[in-house]
């Protein structure tokens, strides 16, 4: 038996009890060994594909980027130079307005989950509809936007673009929300309560305070969301290469839009803009998501 | 053991419905507000659906729904519109999608929860992530500028010149006009978005097994494969379909990286590396410019893409959810 567990072909069909220590079957090794390499390199590849896709960016946005860029508006057809100046305030504004309408109606909605309704089927149904929305096609809200306030009010504005992302929005500060109330301890909640303080107040001055910068984080992370968004604002918003007006009413030109139209134009110097906003967009989505991990990681250590 | 009774107690607060106090005007105030933002997520749904079941009626009734379904000309002049060429290029893309993309992903979950070395975690899980948190525009761009040169470069043209000719292989791989762009190149970049997703959730479905599991298998002597094998992947096997269905959701839906890069044809074809398009695509591209029945047959099409997706993400939900809780 000795010479056996020296031989490996001979020990295929053997019982494992057979199988001496140290020794393993070449097909088990193999296979082990696929495995390891297999997965390594599949991280290799998706840590890659991320560095490479950074690295475009920062190649092309960089020597696209220029002080112009803030200054000017963004150029029409056939012209040159030009910059994104209004592109980038419509897109703060649409990405403002959508940020403020969506987070008091996240975050209560966060709240009747975690505080008044926790195991109502009602609050089940909602929590399930949430999430379904959370990886909805942008798209369709798009749409659906449109069919809204576009067709009915005869007009594309930059309230219908910011609503669109409201929409986009909400599910993300509605998970959040919920997820940060429940980690905050019940002692909390049963002291003031047992102070006398009602229901609201226990919200209000307690839960809501301790879960703070949980819900702030929750903000952060649906702005990094939206801030991005293109398809929701294709047919709701528009673009144009003008200043919009102050009621928002008409086209309000933004960068996301903006990016997309330069970017599969013939003109040399619009696809340089799309580089330097593509830059600029990603460059604030990431640092967005990264302030908010930190923010989470910061909030698991307390 | 005091915070286990606490939260029993707190929970049979909950389910009785809360203070009924009359007198607390704020209160019933704050609690109606609550109640209303919650319902108006449940609003914004049914308005979804609502909206696109209304405005694309007329296409259905004008075409048949399955007329419409199976319809294989998009003719804008002749008001012709069927859904067959997107719904294939979207199906087409998503399959390919997840064919590259879930190896990828269990891959990137099996190395972040089994072999990565403990300083390696953080770094790679946070670079896998902020791949999620890319713009799709981005992924767009990268695709036609980057992507697809090589793809015509390395992948078409030496395959045009093998497979020329051949019977069955070669109306699937021949690319009439190597340029790059094509469903294959969107499943592929669609592949690329829909990682992070697969592989965040596959890690945690990993990382809630009981560690016992595990090192009772390895100390019966099972390899890391083995331990994989008949260990992890029977453990969260349900969980894992509900993550690759929850891919699947967001690469059918996904509109800016495939308009960019898919070519946007009209036409259907057999070749995957032959520009096509997809449902969102063709919403994205035609919309602005659409108007009476065509705008009726996009809605329908978005109508068509939203029953699929949700569909596809209920299913996704519920079997995240049953392993969530057992």
């Amino acid at each position: 038996m000795a010479t056996s567990t020296l031989n490996p072909s001979e020990m295929a069909g053997a019982a494992p009890r057979e199988v001496a220590w140290g020794r393993v079957r070449p097909g088990r090794r193999i296979a082990d060994r696929t495995l390891k390499v297999g997965c390594t390199l599949f991280t290799v590849i998706g840590v890659f594909a991320l560095g490479w896709i950074l690295a475009m960016l920062l190649v092309r946005g960089l020597s696209a980027l220029t002080p112009a860029i803030f200054v000017n508006i963004t150029p029409g057809p056939g012209t040159t130079g030009g910059g994104l100046a209004n592109a980038m305030l419509g897109s703060l504004i649409l990405t403002g307005i959508g940020i403020l309408v969506a987070t008091p109606i996240g975050v209560l909605a966060g709240t009747y989950l975690a505080e008044y309704a926790r195991t109502s089927k009602l609050a089940a149904l909602v929590r399930f509809i949430n999430d379904l929305l959370l990886s909805a096609p942008s798209i369709l809200i798009g749409l659906f936007v449109y069919a809204l306030f576009v067709a009915p009010f005869g007009g594309y504005s930059g309230w219908a673009g910011s609503i669109a992302l409201a929409i986009i929005a909400i599910p993300v500060i509605v998970r959040t929300t919920e997820d940060m109330l429940r980690l905050v301890p019940n002692g909390l909640r049963e002291a003031a309560a047992a102070l006398g303080a009602p229901h609201s107040k226990v919200i209000t001055l307690v839960t809501w305070r301790a879960a703070r910068s949980g819900i702030v984080t929750g903000i952060i992370l649906a702005m990094a969301r939206i801030a991005g968004e293109t398809a929701p604002l294709l047919f709701t918003a528009l673009n144009n290469n003008f200043w919009f007006s102050p009621t928002l009413s008409g086209g309000v030109s933004n960068l996301p839009v903006t990016i997309y139209q330069f970017a599969l134009s013939p003109y040399g110097n619009w696809q340089e803009l799309a580089w330097a906003g593509a830059l600029i967009i990603t460059a604030t989505i990431l640092v967005l998501s990264v302030v908010a991990r930190v923010l989470i990681r910061k909030e698991a250590a307390r | 053991m005091s915070l286990v009774a606490s939260t029993d107690r707190v929970t049979a607060y909950a389910k009785t419905g809360a203070p009924r106090r009359r007198s607390s005007g704020t209160g019933a105030v704050f609690r109606a507000l609550n109640f209303a933002s919650a319902m108006l997520v449940l609003l914004v749904l049914a308005g979804i659906l609502g909206s696109m079941v209304v405005g694309g009626w007329p296409a259905f009734r004008e075409f048949g729904f399955f007329g419409f379904l199976s319809g294989s000309s998009w003719n804008v002049g002749a008001e012709r519109f069927g859904a067959w060429p997107a719904i294939a290029g979207t199906l087409m893309s998503a399959v390919i999608a997840i064919v590259v993309g879930v190896p990828i992903s269990i891959g990137i979950a099996i190395f972040l929860t089994q072999l990565s070395p403990r300083w390696l975690k953080t770094p790679i899980a946070t670079a896998v992530e902020l791949l999620a948190a890319v713009p799709s525009i981005i992924y767009g761009m990268w695709g036609l500028f980057v992507f697809a040169p090589l793809v015509a470069r390395s992948v078409q043209m030496p395959l045009n010149d093998v497979v020329e000719g051949l019977p069955v292989v070669g109306s699937l791989l021949y690319s009439r006009v190597p340029s790059g762009t094509g469903i294959f190149t969107a499943g592929i970049i669609l592949a690329l978005m829909i990682i992070p997703f697969i592989a965040s959730i596959v890690r945690d479905m990993l990382d809630q097994i009981p560690p016992v599991l595990r090192e009772s298998a390895y100390g019966i002597g099972c390899t890391t494969w083995e331990v994989v094998r008949h260990v992890l992947l029977p453990q969260a096997g349900v969980a894992i379909i509900g993550a690759i269905m929850l891919g699947l959701g967001r690469a059918l839906g996904e509109t800016m990286a495939v308009t960019f890069v898919v070519g946007n044809a009209n036409r259907l074809s057999a070749s995957i590396f032959d520009p096509g398009s997809t449902i969102a695509s063709r919403i994205a591209n035609e919309f602005n410019e659409a108007s009476g029945m065509q705008l009726n047959a996009l809605i329908a099409l978005g109508c068509i893409l939203f029953l699929v997706t949700f569909s596809i993400l209920i299913a996704a939900r519920l079997l995240i959810a049953r392993v969530g809780r057992a």
